[in-house]
C-alpha cells in the first residue's frame, strides 16, 4: 500500500478508477466476504440503524405505557424487559457501533489511506457485532433480561434473575466488547501508520482525532466491563460470590467496575459526534475551524478525565463524603474542555458565511441541545443536589439531552453530510429540514418536561404511577413528543431510501469539503485514491481547490453551495 | 424563502426586498419575533431589551410560587431538603446565565452570519487569548459552585438538635448524631417490594431480642424531632427516597447507610424506591406520617401491643402446626 506523491489534477473530476473486478459474481456473497472498509462501514451503518429502530420502538412502547397513570397496556415484567432492551440496544448496538460505522467508512478516506490497517479484523468486528445483536435479540423468544442496562447485582444474580436473558446480556457485552476492541485497535493502528504524506498530527482531521481517542478509551474501558460481566457470569453459574453480600461479596464492587467502564462509555459515544460536528461546521461556515489545537487537545483532556469521574453515578451509594467531593470536582473539571469545544464551534460560526444545509441544521441543533445536557450535568455533579435528582426522570432527561439530542443529532448531521459520498446521491434537503424540525421539536417536547417530572419526584424505571401526583400532564406531553420525534426519524429514513435511487447526483465534492474524502469520486472506488496528495494543512481539499484556481484561473464549481459564497 | 442547495435547477438569489413602511405596532411585533432587520435602530433595540428584560425578571419573581414543583426539587419537609433546594437554586441561576449567553451567541451567529451574496467568511484560525479566557471563565464558574456546595454541605449531612417541642430523647453515639446526641433512630429495611421500619435505638443490633415495634410501608414519627434513619436491604439494592425529606440513600445489602430528617410540622409525605429492584419496583412506595410527639407515643404503644397480641396467637398456633406436622421441616 504505497502512497504516491501526486501532481495535482483538476479536482474533483478526478481521480480514481476501479482497479479490481468484484471478487464474487454473486452480490450478496461479495458483501458477506468483503474486507473493504467502505462496504463494512455501510453494513455497520445499516445494521446499527436497524437496532436504532428496534430501540426506538421499545422506547415508544414505554412512552405509551406511561402516557396515562395506572395504565395497563404493558405489565411491569414486560416494562422492565423493555427498559433493559432499550438501554442496552441504544448503547451497545447503536451509538457505539454507529460511530464505528462512520469511522470505518471515513477514517481511511480522510487520512488518505486505501483501507484500514487490518481489513480482515475489520470484517471480524462487524460480524461480531451482528452476532452479539442476534444473541441478545433471540432472548425475545425466551425471556429477555430485565435488570436494567447496568444490571446491578444482587438483582442480576441467579437468585433474583434466574432466566437465561441475563446471561444473554452478559454475552452481548462480551461479544460486542470484542467487536469494539478489535475495531479500536484497528482504528489506532490505521491512524498511527497510514496517514497521507504530510499529514502530521497537527493536520489530522478533527473527526479522526476523535475516532483515535474513541479507540483509546475503548481499549481502556472495555476490559474492565468484560471482567465485571465475567465475574457476574461465574457468580451466576459457577459458585463464586464476587457480588453476593451473603458471602461477603460486595454489590458496590460491581458498581465501581461497571461505572469505571460506564462513564468512559458515555464519552466513547459522544466524542466521535463531536468530531462530526467539528467537520460539518467549518465546511458550512466557509471558515477554518476556530481553535483546531484547542478542540483536539480538549478531546484528549476529556478522554483523560473520563476515566476519573465514574463514581458520580454512585452518589447515593455507601461512599465516603471525601470520595463524593473528589468525583464532584472531577465531574466539574470535565465540563471545562467540553465547554471549550462548544465555544470553539460557536466561534467557528461567528463571522462565517453560513450555508444552511440540513447537515448544519442538525449540527446547530446538536449544540443547542447539548448545551442543555451539559448544564444539567453540572446540576448532577453537585452531589447533594444529585441526592435529590439521581435515579429520577431528571437524569433520564439529562442523558437523553446528551446522547439522543447529542450523539444522535451528530449522527444525523453526519448522515446528511456524508450520504452523497457513500451513495453518490444527495439526500433531499427540503425533506431533511422537515425531518430536523420534527426531531428537534419532538425531542424537546419529550425530554424537556422530564426535568420537571424528576423534580416533582418521579423515579425512573417505574412502569406506572398514581394520578394526583402532578406527573400525568408531563408524561402525556412527553409521550406525544416522543411520537413526533419518531416520525422525524422515519422521515429521514424514507428520505434515505428514496434518495438512494432517485436523489440528485452528487459529484465528488458537493459541499466544498475540507478533507480528503472529497478528493475521490462518490462513491469512492475500491482503492479509494489513485494518487494521494501531499497534505499541507488541516484542510487539504481547500488547498487543492486554491491551487487549481491559481493555475487555471477558474473557480471550481462543485455541487450547489458556491452559489452563495466565494471561498 | 431561502434557496436550497439541493435544488435541481438554479434559482434566483434572494433580492433585498424594498423596505415597506410598517406601523409601529407591527414593527414592535416583528422586533419581538427577533427579526434582526428591524432592530437596527438603537431605540427599537432598547425597547426590545426592556421588554425581554422585564419579562425575564417577572418570570423569575413569579416562578417560585407558580411553578415550585416544576423547576425546583421538593422541599419544605426537612432542613436538609431545604438546603439541597437552595443549593439547587443557586446552581440554577448560574446555569440560566450560562445558558442564555451560550444559546444566545449560537442563535445570534446563525441568524447574523448566514451566507449572503457578496459576503465572505472571515478566515480566522483561532485566538489563544480567547481560548485561555473562556477556559478560565468556565473554571471560575465551577469554582464558585464548588465553594457554595461545600458551604452548604454541613447543613445537609449533619443533623441538628431536636426542637423544644419534640420528643424527649436519650443520647446515643453509634450513628451520625446531632450535637447534643439526642435523636430518634428508625431502622429502614428494604426488601422486594416493601419498606419495613423498626423503631428504637437498638434497632440495628437487637431488633428481635428487644422486641422493638415495627411497621411496614408507613412510617410514623414525631414532629420537631431529629430522626436518624439507618438503612439496610435484605435482598437487592433499593433506594430510600422521600423527596420532601431530603435526598435519596441507597439501601445496599451488606451495608448500612444513614440519613436523617427533622420535620417542623405534622403531615404526610410520599416517597418511593428509586432504584430498580425487580418486578414490583413501581409499587414499593413509602409514606412518612409526621404526628405530634404524644400521638407518636400512643401509636408506638398500640403498635407494640398489636404485635405482641399477634405473636401470642402465633406462638400456640406454631406449636399446634408443628405437632401435627403441618409446618414442614421447621
Amino acid at each position: 500500500m504505497s502512497t504516491t506523491e501526486s501532481t495535482l489534477r483538476p479536482v474533483p473530476q478526478v481521480i480514481a478508477h476501479e482497479v479490481l473486478r468484484p471478487r464474487q459474481t454473486k452480490r450478496w456473497l461479495d458483501w458477506v466476504t468483503t474486507t473493504d472498509h467502505k462496504k463494512i462501514g455501510i453494513m455497520y451503518l445499516v445494521l446499527t440503524f436497524v437496532f436504532f429502530i428496534l430501540g426506538g420502538v421499545e422506547a415508544l412502547l414505554m412512552r405509551l405505557q406511561l402516557s396515562v397513570p395506572n395504565n395497563t397496556l404493558i405489565t411491569s415484567e414486560h416494562y422492565n424487559m423493555l427498559l433493559t432492551l432499550h438501554g442496552t440496544t441504544m448503547i451497545f448496538l447503536f451509538v457505539v457501533p454507529v460511530m464505528a460505522g462512520f469511522g470505518n467508512y471515513f477514517l481511511p478516506l480522510m487520512i488518505g489511506a486505501r483501507d484500514m490497517a487490518f481489513p480482515r479484523l475489520n470484517a471480524l468486528s462487524f460480524w461480531l457485532l451482528l452476532l452479539g445483536g442476534i444473541v441478545f435479540y433471540l432472548t425475545l423468544f425466551f425471556h429477555p433480561p430485565d435488570a436494567g442496562w447496568w444490571s446491578y447485582p444482587p438483582l442480576s444474580e441467579a437468585l433474583y434473575s434466574p432466566s437465561g436473558g441475563q446471561d444473554a446480556w452478559i454475552f452481548l457485552i462480551h461479544i460486542t466488547g470484542i467487536s469494539s476492541l478489535v475495531g479500536a485497535i484497528n482504528f489506532y493502528a490505521t491512524v498511527v501508520n497510514m496517514r497521507a504524506p504530510g499529514m502530521s498530527w497537527g493536520r489530522l482531521p478533527l473527526f479522526v482525532w476523535t475516532i483515535l481517542v474513541y479507540a483509546i478509551l475503548l481499549i481502556i474501558a472495555l476490559p474492565v466491563v468484560a471482567a465485571a460481566v465475567t465475574m457476574l457470569l461465574t457468580d451466576r453459574h459457577f459458585g463464586t460470590h464476587f457480588f453476593d453480600p451473603t458471602a461477603h461479596g460486595s454489590p458496590i464492587l460491581w458498581e465501581h467496575l461497571f461505572w469505571f467502564f460506564g462513564h468512559p462509555e458515555v464519552y466513547i459515544m459522544i466524542l466521535p459526534g463531536f468530531g462530526i460536528i467539528s467537520e460539518v461546521i467549518p465546511v458550512f461556515s466557509r471558515k477554518p475551524i476556530f481553535g483546531y489545537k484547542a478542540i483536539a487537545a480538549s478531546t484528549a483532556v476529556i478522554a483523560f478525565l473520563a476515566t476519573l469521574v465514574w463514581a458520580h453515578h454512585m452518589f447515593a451509594s455507601p461512599v465516603p463524603v471525601v470520595v463524593l467531593g473528589f468525583f464532584m470536582l472531577s465531574s466539574f473539571l470535565i465540563g471545562v474542555p467540553t465547554g471549550v469545544k462548544i465555544f470553539n464551534w460557536i466561534a467557528t460560526l461567528w463571522r462565517g458565511s453560513i450555508v444552511m444545509t440540513t447537515s448544519l441544521y442538525f449540527a446547530v441543533g446538536f449544540i443547542a441541545i447539548f448545551v442543555i445536557g451539559g448544564i444539567t450535568g453540572i446540576f448532577l455533579a453537585v452531589f447533594p443536589v444529585d441526592w435529590q435528582l439521581n435515579d429520577t426522570y431528571f437524569v433520564v432527561a439529562h442523558f437523553h439531552y446528551v446522547l439522543m439530542g447529542g450523539a444522535v443529532f451528530t449522527v444525523f448531521a453526519g448522515i446528511y453530510y456524508w450520504f452523497p459520498k457513500i451513495t453518490g446521491r444527495m439526500l433531499n434537503e427540503r425533506v431533511g429540514k422537515l425531518s430536523f424540525w420534527l426531531m428537534f421539536i419532538g425531542f424537546n417536547a419529550t425530554f424537556f418536561v422530564q426535568h420537571a417530572l424528576g423534580l416533582s419526584g418521579m423515579p425512573r424505571r417505574v412502569y406506572t404511577y398514581q394520578p394526583g401526583l402532578g406527573w400525568s400532564t408531563y408524561n402525556l406531553i412527553s409521550t406525544i413528543g416522543s411520537f413526533i420525534l419518531g416520525v422525524g426519524v422515519l422521515v429521514t429514513i424514507a428520505n434515505a431510501a428514496r434518495s438512494f435511487k432517485h436523489g440528485k447526483v452528487a459529484g465528488p465534492d458537493p459541499w466544498k469539503g475540507n478533507t480528503l474524502e472529497w478528493y475521490t469520486s462518490s462513491p469512492p472506488p475500491a482503492n479509494n485514491f489513485d494518487v494521494i496528495p501531499r497534505v499541507r494543512s488541516v484542510e487539504p481539499m481547500r488547498d487543492i481547490r486554491r491551487q487549481i484556481e491559481r493555475e487555471t484561473g477558474v473557480t471550481q464549481k462543485t455541487g450547489g453551495s458556491e452559489r452563495f459564497v466565494r471561498v | 424563502m431561502r434557496p436550497d442547495v439541493n435544488d435541481a435547477k438554479p434559482r434566483r438569489l434572494p433580492r433585498q426586498r424594498p423596505r415597506r413602511p410598517q406601523s409601529p405596532r407591527a414593527r414592535r411585533l416583528i422586533s419581538l419575533l427577533g427579526t434582526p432587520l428591524t432592530l437596527s435602530r438603537p431605540a427599537a433595540r432598547a425597547r426590545l431589551a426592556l421588554v425581554l428584560g422585564s419579562a425575564l425578571i417577572a418570570s423569575l419573581v413569579l416562578a417560585p410560587d407558580a411553578l415550585a414543583n416544576f423547576i425546583f426539587p421538593k422541599s419544605g419537609g426537612s432542613p436538609n431538603a431545604n438546603a439541597i433546594s437552595s443549593l439547587y437554586r443557586i446552581t440554577l441561576y448560574i446555569a440560566l446565565v450560562v445558558f442564555l449567553i451560550v444559546e444566545g451567541a449560537l442563535v445570534y451567529s446563525v441568524y447574523k452570519f448566514r451566507a449572503k451574496k457578496g459576503a465572505a467568511a472571515a478566515q480566522i484560525h483561532g485566538n489563544t487569548r480567547l481560548e485561555i479566557g473562556w477556559t478560565i471563565a468556565a473554571a471560575a464558574v465551577l469554582i464558585v459552585l464548588t465553594v457554595v456546595t461545600f458551604i452548604k454541605l454541613p447543613s445537609i449531612i449533619n443533623p441538628p438538635n431536636s426542637d423544644a417541642g419534640g420528643l424527649v430523647l436519650s443520647a446515643s453515639v453509634t450513628e451520625p448524631t446531632p450535637p447534643n446526641g439526642q435523636k430518634l433512630t428508625v431502622c429502614v429495611t428494604g426488601r422486594q417490594f416493601i419498606w419495613r421500619y423498626t423503631y428504637g435505638t437498638d434497632c440495628l443490633n437487637h431488633a428481635f431480642t428487644s422486641r422493638l415495634p415495627y411497621s411496614y410501608q408507613e412510617m410514623v414519627v414525631p414532629e420537631h424531632t431529629t430522626v436518624v434513619l439507618a438503612i439496610q436491604s435484605t435482598d437487592v439494592v433499593h433506594s430510600w427516597w422521600v423527596p420532601s425529606l431530603g435526598g435519596k440513600v441507597d439501601a445496599v445489602p451488606g451495608y448500612t447507610t444513614y440519613t436523617w430528617f427533622k420535620v417542623p410540622h405534622t403531615g404526610l409525605f410520599h416517597g418511593q424506591c428509586a432504584q430498580l429492584c425487580g418486578t414490583n419496583h413501581a409499587a414499593m412506595t413509602a409514606l412518612v406520617d409526621v404526628v405530634a410527639p404524644d400521638q407518636y407515643r400512643t401509636w408506638l404503644g398500640r403498635q407494640q401491643q398489636a404485635i405482641q397480641a399477634s405473636n401470642s396467637i402465633v406462638g400456640p398456633l406454631r406449636t399446634i402446626l408443628t405437632a401435627s406436622g403441618n409446618l414442614g421441616d421447621t
